[in-house]
């Protein structure tokens, strides 16, 4: 379980992070929607500590990973995957290579058992024979099968989506959501993912939290967030121009 | 006005000192990483072959030419002086002294680091480095060692590679066009240069090689806002890292060569 308390941070005087309150349950999908600019990939930097916060702690099985120190954090990131907004794939290396790289970096695996686990992994999202394509001769769909492959490839017991599905068609997006949902039932696994696509969300979610200047202004699964009456919710989730929300 | 002028000046010092500070901490880590194990041997030798390939040709060029121009000029002024036998020498010790190591470390600079600043810089806004990092791979042993020790392995060797062409260029212009004589010419630079001339135009390159390294790292590293970014990280890099070389270039020679 990751238990978010109170969590605080400015950029340069600007409050991005206001006392945010946020739990993740072992075992669940949660995901947390807001509008572009709103924090959120800020919030899951925090919680993978590429960023540290101002104030607040991260509470990881009950200890706060915000004070590790950088060797602590090794161990740790050994049981997150992330898959980045652009898949952030590694373009110097093969398709293979990028899958397999966390095994050859921290496994003492023989060359053949790393590419059984790479051919396995990429078959479980779809993909086959494209172990030796180079990362710029793939579709951005294609791209994001290898980078949940990647994350996923040292099992680990929490994986973080910053944005899935941004900038792929309606019928890919939702090859992604199956994925998404395929690869957390086999292990169980706790998923995070950060999203503005609503389709996506209603799909995958076992828990839904909005993000809104800051904190944390519902959450709920996606059958009580559907009935939420708070006007920035329904605004949100309905797709309108027209409300609370202010379009700049 | 004036007060903004003021304190312009101030903020830009204090950016110069931060980015000093920050760079040094950066070269320490590389450093570090660099003697503990696991060894990254392979992504050394690739970024050793990197370097070679990329530089090898313009410090061929820029060595013969250079080694060219100094004899016509050298013998336009000993001429003067009756001391066209002395040639050779001049060639050979402003080579092997000064311009070896110098223009080796500038075409380097403008070859491979400018292109290890803008690979590193495109790895930082397309979020590899990231990805390096939530794999549990340290970047800075990941990227910025290998780079780091490779660079000042290969500027000795690019260094030589400048020296030898530069005095065969000074020796073809001086026997083709000159007409000095060819014994001479080589007997007085055997005579009038020492292993340690050629020495410490290596040591200063050792010393180029690592502020190419950490400046083209440093500014990649650092590089933001999208390919824009990446092209003013990878122009940064290449002006920084000429400016230092010059700059220690002088600090080096008044050490080794001043008393
Ligand atoms: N390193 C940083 N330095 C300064 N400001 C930052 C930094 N990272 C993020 N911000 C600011 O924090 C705010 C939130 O950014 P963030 O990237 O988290 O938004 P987001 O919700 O992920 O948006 P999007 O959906 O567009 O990705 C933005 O206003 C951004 O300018
Ligand atoms: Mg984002």
């Amino acid at each position: 379980m990751i238990e978010i308390k109170d969590l605080n941070k400015s950029f340069n005087h600007k409050k991005v992070l206001d006392g945010l309150n946020l739990t993740a349950e072992t075992g669940k999908i949660t995901v947390i929607i807001g509008r572009s600019g709103e924090g959120k990939s800020v919030l899951i930097k925090h919680i993978i500590g590429l960023l540290k916060p101002d104030s607040g702690q991260i509470l990881l099985d009950g200890k706060d990973i915000t004070k590790l120190t950088e060797d602590e954090w090794t161990f740790v990131l050994k049981r997150f995957g992330m898959l980045f907004q652009g898949a952030a794939l590694f373009d110097s290396m093969t398709v293979a290579e990028n899958v397999g790289f966390a095994l050859t970096e921290h496994m003492n695996l023989p060359a053949s058992k790393v590419r059984s686990v790479v051919t396995e992994k990429l078959r479980r999202v779809g993909l086959v024979d494209t172990e030796e394509m180079m990362p710029s001769e793939l579709s951005g769909g294609m791209k994001k099968r290898v980078g949940l492959a990647r994350a996923i490839v040292m099992d680990p017991e929490i994986v973080i989506f910053d944005e899935p599905t941004t900038g792929l068609d309606p019928v890919m997006s939702d090859s992604i959501a199956d994925l998404m949902i395929e690869t957390q039932r086999a292990q169980q696994t706790t998923y995070i993912a950060i999203t503005h696509d609503i389709t996506l969300t209603y799909k995958v979610a076992d828990y839904v939290a909005m993000l809104h200047e800051g904190r944390i202004i519902a959450y709920d699964t996606v059958d009580g967030i559907k009935k939420n009456d708070n006007p920035i919710v329904r605004q949100f989730l309905e797709g309108r121009a027209q409300g609370p929300l202010k379009v700049y | 006005m004036k007060s903004e002028f003021f304190e312009n000046i101030g903020k830009s010092a204090m950016e110069f000192i931060n980015t000093t500070g920050r760079m040094s901490i950066m070269l320490g880590h590389a450093a570090l990483y660099a003697v503990t194990p696991p060894f990254k041997l392979r992504n050394t030798f690739k970024q050793m072959e990197y370097v070679g390939v990329k530089s090898l040709f313009v410090v061929i060029l820029t060595g013969a030419f250079t080694g060219a121009v100094l004899a016509m000029q050298g013998y336009d002024a000993l001429k003067r002086a009756g001391l066209e036998s002395m040639v050779g020498p001049t060639v050979a010790l402003s080579m092997a002294r000064e311009l070896g190591p110098v223009l080796t470390g500038l075409m380097v600079a403008g070859r491979a680091g400018s292109a290890m600043a803008t690979e590193i810089g495109t790895m930082r806004v397309t979020e590899q480095i990231d990805a390096l990092y939530t794999m549990a791979v340290n970047p800075v042993k990941y990227l910025v060692s290998p780079r780091l020790v490779a660079s000042i392995l290969m500027l000795p060797l690019l260094t030589i590679v400048s020296d030898f062409v530069g005095v065969l260029g000074g020796y073809l212009v001086s026997i083709k066009l000159l007409a000095i004589n060819p014994g001479v010419y080589i007997g007085r630079t055997i005579d009038f240069v020492d292993a340690d001339d050629i020495f410490y135009g290596l040591i200063k390159s050792l010393v180029f090689g690592c502020i190419i390294a950490i400046n083209a790292c440093y500014q990649g590293f650092y590089a933001q806002g999208g390919a824009e970014g990446v092209g003013r990280c990878a122009t940064k890099a290449v002006v920084l890292s000429c400016v230092l070389i010059l700059i220690s270039d002088y600090i080096l020679t008044s050490i080794m060569f001043g008393s």
